[in-house]
């Protein structure tokens, strides 16, 4: 019986493209910049092109996509599993409506403040988790912003069940969209770029092997809240923005749904690319608008969505993607 | 007196709840967050059947818990079994599954007050003036029983001799030709079993709703956290402690504390001792 195997190889042009001597040719220039140009033009075009309905989804699209930023750059690059998105949307979003409603602050000025404050905050109060590995840093996450839910529930603090209400508005609907799509592009190429500096270096040392990591006198802990304040500011700066956008703030920016779709979004789109995330969540959320008149199969078909991906495509969309655009196959005998 | 009595039913109400997701994690090292799921499936699997196929209520909860337990198993046999060893992707694909059940119940019309168990005998006694129903009497000793039955089984039946070799060590367990996937499938089994009993005896007492299995998963974790996840010993000690610090805090503070109570001793214990009061885990495992 005769058995064949896929050989996979490298394309010419890939190989040429990846020293800096890929600007020597249009043709090599092109291959590098065509994926690239491609994203931000389709991104910053959505505005324009789409119906006026699916334009409140651009908005939420992008916050999602934050938070699935800052879960893989977290799991795939430091090796910290946080599956407590939702609490960095509510302390971003909680910073910001306080700001806006009690000291009168504009939208400008109250998210970035929200976004290093709430950063801040959020990595002060993760720090003593930080020395936690793999399922007990998962599951302390996971506790983090149930417990503020509770605790705000019970205490009846900052405007309790109903919330915060009365946060100011955008301007108007240009200003929303095209500001959250220009921050969620910089913040992308912004850690791809991280990652492959020299601290992004440390910080897959931190992931793969800690302990070469504290043997070269670097402290873990200060890479991982380094980390944490990165991907938590992301967080809280989507927060900050769902406040101001909804003009609202309150207990179910606790919800899991933010803890669940950015992590479904990094499983579909394909973890430790960081493009991957983002186009999960430009195919996930949607999906799950287009369902909103179900209900709450929407959960329920997401779920079986990641579950079918972690079990049958672990690898995601961009990764596939990725090994088409740079490999051929072809099958050989063995 | 009070806290005394109601103490000891809620730390046995949490010991049983708690069991399932203890004896699972401590054989095959598998988070099964489906658990909360499985609780509530059980629920309204003892419902229909009594409600739609009007069966004998004692054969309907036997029934019920035959079919948690084919269930679990399933869960385990065509999805968990392809991402073993991955702790977190073990976690996310559970954790789905279980979403997905709740909420397609939720979706299916299974929502509100409406669905309830009858308690298996009625009236109650009083006990130094605190009338108790027998409902919370029989959830004290079938929740000894369960334990009792399970230290006899893990010691004197071949099966759960197997199961605990695999628990202290598998490989060599394994080179003593016990296969760890078969044990980790019957341990799946029997822990959404358990989370089934638990459902029977505890659901009596309130209604049959989808939220329930969210707090549920989250006490469960909470006592196994506490005890050290993988420790039986452990897992019924923390019982104890958390039912009587949430009976305490009722008590004394505000009964809206009453979760708040597991969520600060999971996060708590995590950052002071990952490995639990009695856990056994080496620590270089799960801190740096």
């Amino acid at each position: 019986m005769e058995e064949r195997r896929k050989e996979r190889l490298d394309r010419g042009i890939k190989v040429c493209t990846e020293g800096i001597y890929a600007i020597s040719s249009w043709q090599e220039m092109g291959y590098l910049l065509l994926p690239r140009i491609a994203l931000i033009g389709g991104m910053l075009a959505l505005p324009l092109v789409l119906p006026i309905y699916w334009q409140r989804v651009i908005s939420s699209v992008c916050i999602y996509s934050l938070l699935a930023l800052g879960f893989d750059f977290l799991a795939h690059f430091i090796g910290l599993v946080s599956l407590g998105g939702a609490f960095f949307i509510g302390t971003g979003g909680y910073i910001a409506a306080i700001l806006n409603t009690s000291l009168g602050l504009p939208p400008v000025l109250t998210i970035p403040v929200a976004t290093m404050v709430g950063g801040a905050i959020c990595t002060l109060l993760l720090y003593p988790c930080l020395p936690l590995r793999g399922v007990y840093f998962a599951i302390v996450t996971l506790m983090y912003p149930l417990v503020l839910h509770r605790i705000i529930e019970a205490l009846n603090v900052l405007g309790g069940t109903d919330g915060i209400v009365g946060v100011a508005s955008f301007p108007n609907r240009w200003i929303e969209q095209y500001g959250i799509l220009v921050i969620v592009i910089i913040s992308l190429f912004g850690l791809r770029r991280l990652v492959n500096e020299d601290i992004g270096l440390v910080f897959r040392g931190v992931k793969d092997n800690d302990q070469a990591v504290k043997a070269s006198a670097l402290s873990i802990n200060f890479y991982k809240s380094i980390a944490v304040f990165i991907a938590s500011a992301l967080g809280c700066l989507g927060g900050a923005y769902l406040a101001h956008i909804y003009m609202w703030s309150g207990i179910s920016q606790f919800a899991l749904d933010f803890s669940i779709i950015p992590i479904a979004a990094t499983v579909i789109g394909g973890g430790g690319t960081l493009v991957g995330p983002v186009l999960g969540c430009f195919i996930l959320v949607p999906i799950s608008e287009l369902l909103r008149a179900f209900g709450t199969l929407r959960i329920v078909f997401y779920s079986l969505i990641l579950v079918a991906f972690i079990v049958f495509r672990s690898e995601g969309i961009m990764v596939y993607t990725e090994r088409k655009y740079h490999q051929f196959e072809r099958w050989v005998e063995v | 007196m009070d806290i005394l009595i109601y103490g000891i039913i809620n730390s046995f109400s949490l010991a049983l709840i708690a069991i399932g997701f203890s004896l699972v994690y401590g054989i095959s090292r598998l988070p099964n967050f489906a658990h909360g799921a499985l609780y509530v499936i059980t629920g309204f699997i003892v419902w229909s059947l009594l409600n739609f196929l009007k069966i004998n209520y004692l054969l309907s909860i036997i029934l019920s818990l035959i079919i948690t337990g084919i269930i679990g198993a399933a869960i385990y046999q065509f999805i968990l079994i392809r991402v073993r060893g991955m702790a977190v992707s073990e976690i996310i694909a559970s954790y789905a599954i279980g979403l997905a059940m709740l909420e397609g119940f939720r979706w299916g019309g299974f929502k509100g007050m409406t669905y309830t168990l009858p308690v298996f005998i009625r009236g109650s006694i009083e006990i130094s003036g605190i009338p108790i129903d027998f409902q919370r009497i029989l959830l004290v000793l079938i929740g000894g029983l369960v334990v009792f039955f399970l230290w006899a089984f893990t010691h004197y039946n071949r099966i759960g001799l197997a199961l605990r070799g695999i628990a202290q060590d598998e490989r060599a367990a394994m080179m003593l030709g016990i296969d760890s996937d078969m044990m980790a499938l019957v341990a799946m089994a029997l822990g959404s079993i358990l989370a089934g009993l638990a459902a029977v005896v505890l659901l009596p007492m309130g209604n049959i709703v989808v939220e329930a299995g969210y707090s549920v998963l989250i006490l469960a974790i909470a006592v196994c956290i506490v005890g050290g996840l993988g420790s039986w010993v452990g897992a019924i000690l923390a019982a104890f402690m958390i039912g009587f610090a949430q009976i305490i805090t009722v008590k004394y503070i505000a009964s809206h504390f009453h979760m708040v109570v597991a969520f600060l001793a999971i996060i708590i214990t995590l950052i002071l001792r990952p490995s639990g009061l009695f856990g056994r885990q080496k620590e270089l495992e799960e801190r740096v």
